[in-house]
């Protein structure tokens, strides 16, 4: 299979766009990246996404999947026989990923994005809430070095990009999410290991710095 | 207890029915297990501890939640009546779509049904329906193609529930010269035999919705719109 024909429609920033840059950095796979601009979308990923128009979008062979997990599950579909397996080959196990990646979707993005957008009691709330869903990773994690088992897998890619905004949060929300969460600081750690992550994670201050732009801009 | 399959749930619940109906295409025996959501089970809450909702489907013992993980862990457990494509990249399209009906679709429509249509509301349910009216491409009969697949059976709730609220409510949502492909579609999913099998009976669908745009604040819409999914 052609690799040369994967193109990337992507914004640095995203920690969407992140977890595709990984899972394409596990299986080895080359791609063509292209920054997007949110304010000024190509003609192309209006064309590959016409129902969201939202990164990432993977082109393969000039066909676009949308949707970041979807588009994970792809890629190990797509190139299974490279190594390592992203989800595993059990079918239980296979659905504690999805649910797991599930999870994050659900609970994560909006749970982070309330504590910032919010002052006083409402961001205390979101802060509290924020912290129970993060209790149930640490839950799920236990003794286990990743979230679904002893491999390095779907859930963990589904989550690990949000670690970038545990800065973020812990300065404007006055937290300490690592002194919280030891076990998810540990998890962390253990994927921050993997070149795959570190290559294709944003800096996390240059995200705290975006925030403070965003607050500014809405007079918080 | 191998093997076993029990099905935790309630007939009014659109994310139950789809798993019925994915056991029924496979064939599969299993044991309803009707919860009260005002007085949940043990069992749901040990199976279903982070979010106690459902349905949760029991095999050997071993939960999965969520409707649309629990039918792809029924395609990866069950090999008979496949409900995803093998091709990758199909069935990249088929979880899209899926994911589009989950996130965007039912919300929006169950939005418009709740607002007595409001004019906002339903204009962007009918932004959203227009997608799924075009995926049905010439000579379609379901989305899977020629059989029911994942996208079908997560579009339940437009090919049944709706149609028991409009009546309810007086309202048209879906008709058939706005939406020629799509209720040609709903009129030939429900009248599969493996979904007719796994619906719940008009009647219950009817009464549930008179009683509750009379009373909107009742405990079943409050739970309804936390998603059962």
């Amino acid at each position: 299979m052609a690799d040369s024909d994967v193109i990337l429609l992507d914004l640095w920033i995203s920690v969407f766009g992140a977890r595709v840059r990984i899972a394409l950095a596990e299986k080895g796979v080359k791609y063509e990246y292209r920054e997007e601009k949110l304010d000024d979308k190509s003609p192309l990923l209006l064309e590959m996404n016409p129902v969201h128009k939202k990164i990432p979008v993977l082109i393969h062979h000039g066909k676009p999947v949308c949707e970041s997990n979807i588009i994970v599950q792809y890629i190990d579909e797509t190139w299974h026989a490279n190594s390592p397996p992203l989800l595993p080959s059990d079918p239980y196990l296979r659905a504690q990923a999805r649910f797991w990646a599930d999870f994050v979707d659900k609970k994560i993005y909006e749970g982070a994005k309330k504590i910032w957008t919010t002052k006083g009691e409402e961001q205390e709330a979101a802060k509290k809430e924020f912290m129970d869903v993060l209790k149930v990773l640490e839950g799920q994690l236990g003794e286990k070095p990743y979230l679904v088992g002893e491999s390095f897998g779907f859930a963990d890619i589904a989550m690990i990009p949000f670690c970038i905004w545990f800065y973020t949060l812990n300065k404007i929300g006055n937290m300490n999410i690592e002194k919280e969460c030891p076990k998810l600081a540990a998890w962390v750690k253990r994927c921050m290991e993997r070149e795959s992550v570190t290559k294709s994670l944003p800096d996390a201050h240059k995200f705290y710095e975006l925030v403070l732009e965003m607050q500014k801009k809405k007079g918080q | 207890m191998a093997d076993e399959v029990k099905l935790y749930g309630l007939d009014g619940s659109p994310f139950v029915c789809r798993v019925k109906i994915a056991l029924n295409l496979k064939k599969i025996d299993y044991k309803f297990v009707v919860e009260d959501l005002r007085n949940k089970s043990a069992d749901l809450l040990k199976y279903n501890p982070v979010h106690k909702k459902i349905p949760v489907l029991l095999h050997s013992g071993k939960p999965i939640s969520e409707s649309l993980v629990i039918i792809e862990y029924m395609d990866d457990a069950w090999k008979g009546a496949p409900l995803l494509p093998k091709d990758p990249y199909e069935k990249a399209q088929a979880r899209f779509w899926a994911k589009f009906v989950d996130d965007k679709c039912i919300p929006i429509v169950f939005k418009a049904i709740v607002s007595h249509g409001e004019e906002k509301d339903l204009a962007e349910a009918h932004e959203q329906l227009q997608f799924l009216e075009n995926q049905l491409n010439e000579g379609k009969k379901f989305f899977g193609g020629d059989d029911i697949n994942l996208v079908d059976i997560s579009a339940t709730f437009i090919a049944y529930w709706v149609g028991a609220a409009e009546e309810a409510l007086g309202l048209k949502l879906v008709s058939k010269d706005k939406y020629p492909k799509l209720t040609e579609w709903c009129d030939n999913y429900i009248n599969c035999q493996a979904v007719k099998d796994g619906l719940p009976p008009r009647e219950i669908l009817l009464g549930f919705f008179k009683m509750w745009f009379a009373t909107p604040n009742s405990f079943v819409y409050n739970e309804f719109l936390n998603k059962s999914s």
